[in-house]
C-alpha cells in the first residue's frame, strides 16, 4: 500500500469541504458544483479503471471566469486541482485527488470561430478532437492528430497528453498543431501562450504548456492548426511469417524516403483477437501484418502506394492486399482501431502500454516481452504505431484473480524498463499521469527530475495542479530503488500513492 | 569536452560571470544584448549516431549545419525545417538555439518541431538529458522544444537528437505576376487545398511557389496552378532561406513580423512575405511602436531583426507572461551564469 512519506508535499487545505463548496459556489451555478457521494462517483477514474479515487468536489464551469474563479479559489484555500476532460486517458492523469477538487472541462464544449481561409478554428477544451473535423470538413479542412479514443476526447486533453495518433509520423503531434492557447494559472491568471502567426515572441512556453497533465496550467481556449483534407488515402495490407521480417519492412519503407501517412503493425495474438470482434478480414496465419497508408492527390497515392508495394514484397511479405474503395480501407482499419475494446472482450481486464523504442531494437524488444509473457504466465497481443516505433502491448489479466493485477502491473514495469534499456521512453503518447510515475525513476536521473520541479514551481509553487503525477519526488525515486532491491516484495501499484 | 564546458560553468558561476553560448557566431547580429564572456561550442563537434531508417540524427552542437546537411544528403534526407545559413560556420547547436526556420516552415515545420531530445548542462553544470532518440515521447516537461529558440539563454546545448525527412523526390518552381492583395489571398486559398506546396514567396510583384514531392503529384499541381517556370530555380529558394535577396542584403533595418497568414498589405515599407503570409520581413527605419502595433492588431508580434535599437525593438510581453518567464529564468538560471537580455530586454 502506499506509504505515508510517499505523498506528494501538498500543504494542508486550509478549509472544509463544507466551506470548500461554499467559496466555489460564489462564483459557480449550483448546478456546476457537485459534492454528494453519488455525483462523485462518476468522476472516480479516467480511462485507466483500474486506479479509483473519489475527489472532494467536482467542478464543472461554463466559462473562462468561473474557471478562474474555481483555480483562485482551490489556490487561496490550498487544496489540490486536478484538471479532467472527456476522462479517455489511459495513465491515470485525471484521477481524482482525495483532497481535491476535479475541475472537469466537459461543459466548455463550443467551436469558438473557423477560418477556412487561414486554416485555424478557436475551440474550448471540452470539444472532442473529431467534433473539430467534422465542423471543418465543409471547407475542405480537418484537425490531423487523431488518437484512437478522437471520438470521445477532448482537446484539452490532448493538448494536456500531448496526443498523437495513427498519423503523427507524417503530420505531428498535438504540439505541432496548434498555434495558441489561453491557459490559466493557479492563482487564476489568464496568459495567451503562441500567437495567430506561426511562431510568438519570448521563449516557446506552448512547448512546456503542451504535454505538462495538467500540473501546470488549465486551458480554456485553444486555436488548432487545420490542414486540407487529402483527396485520397489508400492502404496496404501486408503479412510476414516473422516479426521481424515486418520490423525490417517498417525501415525498408523508411529507408526508401517514404513517410506512409499511418504504418501499424499488429501480432499474431492482436489479430486473432480482433477477428472475433470485427471481421476486418485480416490473414490469421500470418505472424504479423502491417497496414502501411498514403495520402495526397490520386497521382501521389498511385505512386506511393506502388512503391510501398514493391518495397513490401521485396522485404518478404506473404501477402499484399490493396484497399480497393474507401469501404475496404475503412474495413482494413477497423480491426486496428477495436484493438483495445477486442482485447477487452477476451480478458476482463488488460493494461495498454506504451513504449516508443528506436525502430532498429523492435525484434529485440518483441523478443523480450514473449520472454516476460512466458515469465509472469500472463498474454500479451501487440499493436503498434510501427512508423514511429511506439509499442502498445496489451498485458491481459483478470482482477478478480488474487495477485494478478500485481503481477500485470510488474510485467507492464518490466516492458517499459526494457524500452528505455534500448534508447527508447516510458510514453510515446499516453503520458506518465499516475501509471507510470515510478518508471520516470528510470528513465530520468535525480537532476532531470529536479529540472523538472523547478519549471514546476515556476507556474505553481504550492504544487496544487495535479499533484502526485506526471514527475516523481526525488523521495519517491529513493523509495522505489530501495523497494527494487526487495524485489517481490514490494507492493507498488496500489492506492492511494500521492 | 563536455567536463570542460562544465567546469567552464561552474567557474563562471562561482565567480559571478556570465557566459555568451556561441557556436559559429553567424548570429550574433541578433538579438538585444550580448552579454559575458564567450563559450565557444565549435570544438565540440561530430556526429554521434545517425540511421537513416530511423530518421533521427544524434549530433552535438558545435558541428558545422554544412557538415550535418551534406551527411543527411547523402542518404537522401534533410532538415525539412531549413535553418537558415548565415555563415560557412553556422552549427547545428546555434540553427536550434537561434530557432530560425527556413521557407518551409510553413508546410513542414520549425526547428522545434524537429527537435526530439537534447542534452544540456544547466548553470550548475550538470549534465542533463531531456527527450530522447525516438518520435514519440511524453515523458516528462517537453525541455527540449522549450530550448529551442531560447538563445542560450537557459542552458548550453552539447547534444541534439533531431527528426529527419526524406528529400522530396521531384521538386519545381512556379511565378505568378500579381499585387500584393491577390498574392496573400492566392497563398492561404492554395495552402488550404492538397497541393504538395513547399514554400511561397511575394517580392517585388512576383510570387513565387515551391512545389515538393511525389513526381505525379507536382506534375498535377504544375497543369492546376498555371503560372511561369523560371529557369533558375533552387538559387532563389537558397538566396531566401540564407537571406542574400537583395532586400535582405541592403537593408540597414529589419523588421521581422509573425502575423496571422491571411491579414491584408501592411503598407510599412519595402517588404517580402514568406509563409503562406504568415512571415512579413519590412526593411525601412520605423517607429517600434507602431510596428509593434500594426503586429499586435494582427494577430502576431514584430521584432528589430537587423540593425537599429534593438531593445526597442523588441515587442513587449504581457505583463503575467513576462513575469512566467523572469520566474522561470530564475528557475533554471537563478544566477544569471548563461546571460540575459539576448532575446529580451527584460529576462
Amino acid at each position: 500500500m502506499g506509504k505515508p512519506e510517499l505523498l506528494d508535499p501538498t500543504p494542508d487545505a486550509l478549509v472544509d469541504r463544507d466551506e470548500l463548496v461554499r467559496r466555489l459556489l460564489a462564483g459557480l451555478p449550483r448546478h456546476c458544483v457537485l459534492a454528494s457521494r453519488e455525483e462523485l462517483k462518476p468522476y472516480e477514474c479516467d480511462g485507466l479503471a483500474a486506479y479509483r479515487e473519489v475527489p472532494l468536489a467536482v467542478a464543472l464551469p461554463e466559462n473562462e471566469a468561473q474557471v478562474r474563479h474555481v483555480l483562485r479559489t482551490c489556490n487561496d484555500a490550498r487544496v489540490p486541482v486536478v484538471a479532467r476532460g472527456a476522462g479517455t486517458g489511459l495513465s491515470g492523469g485525471a484521477l481524482p485527488h482525495p483532497r481535491g477538487v476535479t475541475l472537469g472541462l466537459s461543459k466548455m464544449k463550443s467551436i469558438v470561430s473557423i477560418d477556412p481561409l487561414a486554416r485555424t478554428a478557436i475551440v474550448q477544451p471540452g470539444v472532442r478532437n473529431l467534433a473539430i473535423s467534422e465542423a471543418v470538413a465543409q471547407y475542405g479542412l480537418y484537425y490531423a492528430p487523431d488518437p484512437s479514443s478522437q471520438i470521445a476526447c477532448s482537446i484539452g486533453g490532448n493538448i494536456a497528453e500531448n496526443s498523437g495518433g495513427v498519423h503523427c509520423l507524417k503530420y505531428g503531434l498535438t504540439v505541432h498543431n496548434v498555434l495558441k492557447l489561453r491557459f490559466i494559472t493557479i492563482d487564476g491568471e489568464a496568459l495567451e501562450l503562441g500567437g495567430e502567426g506561426l511562431d510568438a515572441a519570448g521563449l516557446d512556453l506552448m512547448a512546456l504548456a503542451i504535454g505538462s497533465e495538467g500540473l501546470l496550467g488549465v486551458v480554456t481556449e485553444i486555436t488548432v492548426k487545420l490542414l486540407p483534407k487529402p483527396q485520397l488515402a489508400r492502404v496496404v495490407l501486408a503479412a510476414f511469417d516473422s516479426l521481424e521480417k515486418a520490423g525490417e519492412a517498417v525501415a525498408n519503407v523508411i529507408a526508401a524516403g517514404i513517410i506512409p501517412a499511418g504504418l501499424e503493425m499488429m501480432d499474431k495474438l492482436a489479430t486473432g483477437a480482433v477477428e472475433q470482434f470485427v471481421r476486418a478480414g485480416y490473414p490469421l496465419d500470418a505472424e504479423a501484418i502491417l497496414l502501411c497508408e498514403s495520402d495526397g492527390t490520386p497521382e501521389e497515392v498511385a505512386e506511393e502506394i506502388e512503391r510501398m508495394s514493391e518495397v513490401l514484397r521485396s522485404s518478404g511479405a506473404t501477402e499484399i492486399r490493396l484497399s480497393k474503395d474507401e469501404a475496404e480501407r475503412l474495413k482494413f482499419w477497423s480491426g486496428r482501431k477495436s484493438a483495445f475494446p477486442a482485447v477487452g472482450r477476451l480478458m476482463p481486464d488488460y493494461f495498454c502500454m506504451d513504449g516508443t523504442i528506436p525502430k532498429r531494437q523492435l525484434g529485440k524488444v518483441l523478443r523480450g516481452i514473449e520472454a516476460l509473457s512466458k515469465e509472469f504466465g500472463l498474454q500479451c497481443p501487440n499493436v503498434f504505431h510501427a512508423g514511429d516505433g511506439n509499442l502498445h502491448p496489451l498485458i491481459m489479466f483478470d482482477a478478480n484473480v488474487p495477485g494478478q493485477q500485481d503481477i500485470a502491473v510488474r510485467f507492464g514495469a518490466k516492458i517499459l524498463e526494457l524500452c528505455v534499456e534500448v534508447g527508447g521512453t516510458i510514453t510515446g503518447e499516453h503520458g506518465v499521469g499516475i501509471e507510470k510515475i515510478d518508471q520516470m525513476c528510470v528513465q530520468f536521473r535525480p537532476a532531470e527530475l529536479e529540472t523538472f520541479h523547478a519549471v514546476k514551481s515556476a507556474f505553481d509553487p504550492m504544487r496544487l495542479l495535479n499533484p502526485g503525477k506526471a514527475v516523481p519526488t526525488l523521495q519517491r525515486c529513493a523509495e522505489m530503488g530501495s523497494m527494487h532491491v526487495h524485489r517481490g516484495q514490494e507492493k507498488f501499484a496500489h492506492l492511494p500513492r500521492f | 569536452m563536455i567536463e570542460a564546458f562544465a567546469d567552464t560553468i561552474r567557474r563562471a558561476a562561482a565567480d559571478g560571470k556570465t557566459l555568451r553560448i556561441r557556436g559559429g557566431g553567424s548570429k550574433d547580429f541578433y538579438g538585444v544584448a550580448l552579454e559575458g564572456d564567450v563559450l565557444d561550442t565549435g570544438s565540440h563537434a561530430g556526429i554521434v549516431d545517425y540511421d537513416p531508417s530511423e530518421l533521427v540524427i544524434t549530433v552535438r552542437s558545435g558541428t558545422p549545419l554544412t557538415e550535418v546537411e551534406s551527411k543527411l544528403a547523402e542518404c537522401g534526407q534533410m532538415l525539412a525545417f531549413e535553418p537558415p545559413h548565415f555563415g560557412a560556420g553556422s552549427t547545428i547547436g546555434g540553427a536550434v538555439a537561434s530557432g530560425f526556420s527556413g521557407p518551409r516552415r510553413a508546410a513542414a515545420g520549425s526547428a522545434r518541431d524537429f527537435v526530439l531530445g537534447a542534452r544540456v548542462l544547466d548553470a550548475t553544470g550538470r549534465d542533463l538529458s531531456f527527450g530522447g532518440q525516438v518520435m514519440k515521447n511524453v515523458a516528462g516537461y517537453d525541455l527540449s522544444r522549450f530550448i529551442a529558440g531560447s538563445f542560450g539563454t537557459l542552458a548550453l546545448i552539447t547534444e541534439l537528437s533531431l527528426k529527419v525527412l526524406p528529400r522530396p523526390v521531384a521538386e519545381a518552381t512556379l511565378c505568378f505576376e500579381m499585387d500584393e492583395t491577390q498574392a496573400i489571398d492566392a497563398m492561404n486559398r492554395w495552402a488550404g487545398q492538397p497541393l504538395p506546396l513547399s514554400a511561397t514567396c511575394f517580392v517585388d510583384g512576383i510570387l513565387w511557389v515551391r512545389l515538393s514531392g511525389a513526381q505525379a503529384a507536382v506534375d498535377a499541381a504544375l497543369q492546376k496552378l498555371g503560372g511561369e517556370q523560371p529557369p533558375e530555380r533552387t538559387a532563389f529558394w537558397t538566396s531566401l532561406r540564407n537571406q542574400s535577396l537583395p532586400i535582405f542584403a541592403t537593408a540597414s533595418t529589419l523588421w521581422r513580423l509573425s502575423i496571422r497568414s491571411t491579414v491584408g498589405p501592411l503598407d510599412l515599407g519595402p517588404q517580402l512575405i514568406e509563409w503562406n503570409g504568415a512571415l512579413r520581413w519590412i526593411a525601412a527605419d520605423l517607429d517600434p511602436e507602431s510596428v509593434h502595433r500594426a503586429a499586435q492588431t494582427a494577430g502576431g508580434h514584430a521584432t528589430l531583426y537587423r540593425g537599429g535599437a534593438k531593445a526597442a525593438g523588441i515587442q513587449r510581453l504581457a505583463p503575467p507572461v513576462l513575469a512566467l518567464h523572469q520566474r522561470l529564468k530564475r528557475a533554471l538560471d537563478p544566477q544569471g551564469v548563461f546571460g540575459r537580455h539576448r532575446i529580451h530586454p527584460e529576462f
